[in-house]
């Protein structure tokens, strides 16, 4: 289980082959992965930058939860989250989930639920500074 | 003795004079922690409040040492 919080900007390829690197070799036959990446726009309005704020401790714990969910629900090999904090610009990397497994299935379900799960319980708030200087918080997530 | 408290977010923005610790004498519940810190009674709906870094609901029980938070639903990933 690996889980980052990165105050500035981060590579999902680097980050990825790390995690590769680190389990057994051989023993993976499947990788799934999913990138989120900030938008320039939302609900409308133009986005010119974006502020991460979290609540340290409890997100590391959430997150921690979540993918012992995913490894009592699916077998998996292992997980990864992670996660941007701070200031981000749009086409930043927000977040990167990945799930080793054996056979297919299982990273692909797994990996889902990491994100789905993530977005509705990991203490994360967003806070956009629009084109026109006007900065509000992000009230939903979509 | 006391209670810490924390507030995140826009919650944060709205309480500048939200307190950072009760004291824990006559605090049963999350509710009581957030009425004592800010001086207004009932947690709003939209609220979401976490003790020991779970999530817990405000008629939940808090007790001397804990540390209660308040924040808006999340909006990570």
């Amino acid at each position: 289980m690996a889980i980052h919080l990165h105050p500035v900007p981060f590579d999902p390829a680097v980050e990825l082959a790390r995690f590769e690197a680190s389990l057994p070799r051989g023993s993976v036959g499947a990788t799934a992965s999913f990138v989120g990446t900030m938008r320039n726009h939302n609900e409308g309005d133009a986005v010119a930058a974006m502020t991460l704020e979290h609540y340290p401790g409890m997100t590391e714990k959430q997150l921690e939860a979540i993918i012992q969910e995913a490894r009592e629900q699916w077998d998996i090999i292992d997980a990864l989250i992670v996660h941007r904090t701070g200031d981000i610009l749009p086409g930043n990397p927000i977040v990167l989930t990945a799930v080793c497994s054996a056979h297919r299935a299982a990273a692909f379900d797994a990996c889902r639920f990491l994100m789905e799960a993530l977005k509705s319980r990991a203490t994360f708030w967003k806070k956009e500074t629009l084109s026109s200087g006007d900065t509000r918080w992000v009230t939903k997530n979509t | 003795m006391a209670i810490k408290v924390k507030f995140f977010a826009s919650l944060r923005e709205q309480q500048p004079e939200g307190l950072s610790q009760v004291e824990a004498e006559g605090v049963k519940t999350v509710s009581d922690v957030w009425e004592r810190a800010t001086a207004t009674t009932l947690v709003p709906a939209q609220v979401l409040c976490a003790v020991n870094l779970e999530h817990r609901e405000p008629h939940e029980a808090v007790s001397d040492g804990d540390e209660v938070a308040f924040f808006p639903p999340v909006t990570g990933g």
